[in-house]
């Protein structure tokens, strides 16, 4: 790792001083957790729509789930400029796909094999895209609606699975979509998962707010409907009067 | 604050062991970050050439971009030389292409198994900088430490001095070969926190490849 530490200190000397290069050393403003399943008839992806500049809550309105050409949907949690960079990327390589009008069109495989080199390829400059991007979609292929559901992170690490969670999502969403998720959801079912997901980050993840969106896509297209509350409880005895029957209270 | 750190170990165990005809490269599917699992089924065993299979673990991301390098590079070997890359030649290459990256690695422990020109099964064993030497049977990976020792004591010939020389291949039948493999994946799990879940084994020899599958412990 010697190579590596010597970038590094170099680095922000040359920031300072003469050449003027410039990365990503910290996170500004963050998103929180993306959490996304696969279910019968496509792939379903929910997150909150807050942004935080460190422990403020400095965005309250930001839509962190966006679809990408006909066949896929991504979501993207950390650095929420980095995010929109990447929503740059992808606006080019979808226009450019859609300019040669020759009847193909990018599938979810297809993009998130390119955001992943596009990650691994920033890391390698010592330049990351601060992010964990969730991609998912659905595209008919020769053994018909083929779903996919990938995700990648800042350092390119990705892999593909029939339900992704992002950031802390990752703790406390990931367990309850491993014993709960079936092959078989329907859109209904599936969403009542994914909010009892969005529930337990609402009450234990102190960075997220009860304002969420779910999005969906299918062979039809993608949805991302407006945002909406979910109910929380916060009604117990014990919060009524937290110092009841504790010795030395005043 | 956050600290970039290019590099993580998504953690992980690959083995191989060759015999007088055949060639079984095995890894688990377990793919993790921290304390956490990411995936349970995914794959660390890339198909290079026709008798020559890669088995890798260490950082995922670099893993990937060097499989897919070497895959392209074979391609073109394919292309210029009208025929696909030998296992001790896909050998050579990997090591020079570790080292190419001598001062930045790619954080991938890697054994590369298949049948070499004569039909007899060879393993080759890497550090992430590309040394690398011919062996009878290699695990890498964080399970490696568990598993080196009992194929040590089932594979190796007690002196090398022996004549014929044991290691090179082992005597071993495949479907023996197959079980010690699968015993020593299942002791590395109970210990290894970053191996389970499941097995992949894959089985090289004159008639081809084939691909077996069990469960591993998955906590």
């Amino acid at each position: 790792m010697d190579g590596s530490h010597a970038n590094a200190a170099s680095a922000p000397a040359a920031a300072g001083g003469g050449e003027g290069m410039q990365r990503t050393l910290n996170p500004y403003v963050t998103g929180n957790s993306v959490i996304a399943m696969k279910y019968k008839d496509g792939v379903i992806m929910a997150c909150d729509t807050g942004a935080s500049y460190g422990s403020t809550l400095r965005y309250k309105s930001v839509e962190r789930i966006k679809a990408v050409g006909k066949h896929s949907l991504i979501g993207g949690s950390g650095e929420f400029s980095d995010f929109q960079e990447i929503l740059r990327y992808l606006d080019e390589l979808t226009l450019s796909d859609h300019m040669w009008d020759d009847g193909n069109s990018l599938g979810p495989k297809e993009i998130h094999a390119y955001l992943t080199r596009v990650m691994y390829n920033r890391r390698n400059k010592f330049d990351p895209l601060w992010n964990s991007l969730v991609l998912g979609g659905v595209k008919r292929g020769p053994k018909g609606d083929e779903k996919y559901l990938g995700m990648v992170n800042m350092i390119g690490t990705h892999f593909e699975e029939n339900h992704i969670a992002t950031g802390f999502g990752n703790h406390m969403a990931v367990p309850i979509l491993r014993g709960e998720w079936r092959e078989d959801l329907t859109f209904e079912e599936a969403v009542k998962l994914i909010e009892k997901c969005l529930l337990v980050l609402l009450y234990r993840d102190r960075s997220s707010i009860n304002k969420f969106q779910i999005a969906k896509i299918t062979t039809e297209g993608s949805t991302i409907y407006p945002p909406y509350a979910l109910k929380t409880n916060w009604g117990f005895s014990a919060f009524e009067n937290p110092s009841q029957g504790a010795v030395g209270t005043w | 604050m956050a600290r970039f750190d290019p590099y993580e170990n998504n953690g992980g165990t690959c083995v191989a062991v060759a015999g007088a005809d055949y060639c079984v490269v095995a890894a688990d599917t377990r793919l993790s970050v921290g304390y956490s699992i990411l995936s349970r089924r995914h794959s660390k065993i890339a198909h290079l050439a026709d008798k020559c299979v890669l088995a890798s673990s260490g950082f995922q991301g670099d893993i990937k971009a060097l499989q897919k390098n070497l895959s392209a590079k074979e391609l073109l070997y394919e292309h210029n030389h009208n025929k696909k890359m030998s296992c001790p030649a896909m050998a050579q290459l990997l090591s020079n292409t570790l080292y190419y990256k001598r001062f930045f690695p790619y954080y991938a422990f890697n054994v590369l198994g298949g049948l070499d020109s004569e039909g007899k099964g060879c393993v080759f064993t890497y550090d992430a900088v590309g040394s690398y030497e011919r062996t009878g049977y290699s695990a890498q990976g964080t399970g490696a430490t568990l598993m080196m020792p009992v194929l040590d004591k089932q594979l190796k010939s007690r002196s090398p001095l022996i004549l014929p020389a044991r290691d090179a291949v082992t005597p071993l039948s495949e479907s023996d070969a197959v079980d010690l493999v699968k015993d020593v994946f299942a002791s590395a799990t109970e210990r290894d926190i970053y191996t389970g879940d499941s097995l992949e084994i894959i089985v090289i020899n004159s008639s081809g490849t084939r691909r077996d599958w069990i469960e591993l412990r998955k906590d």
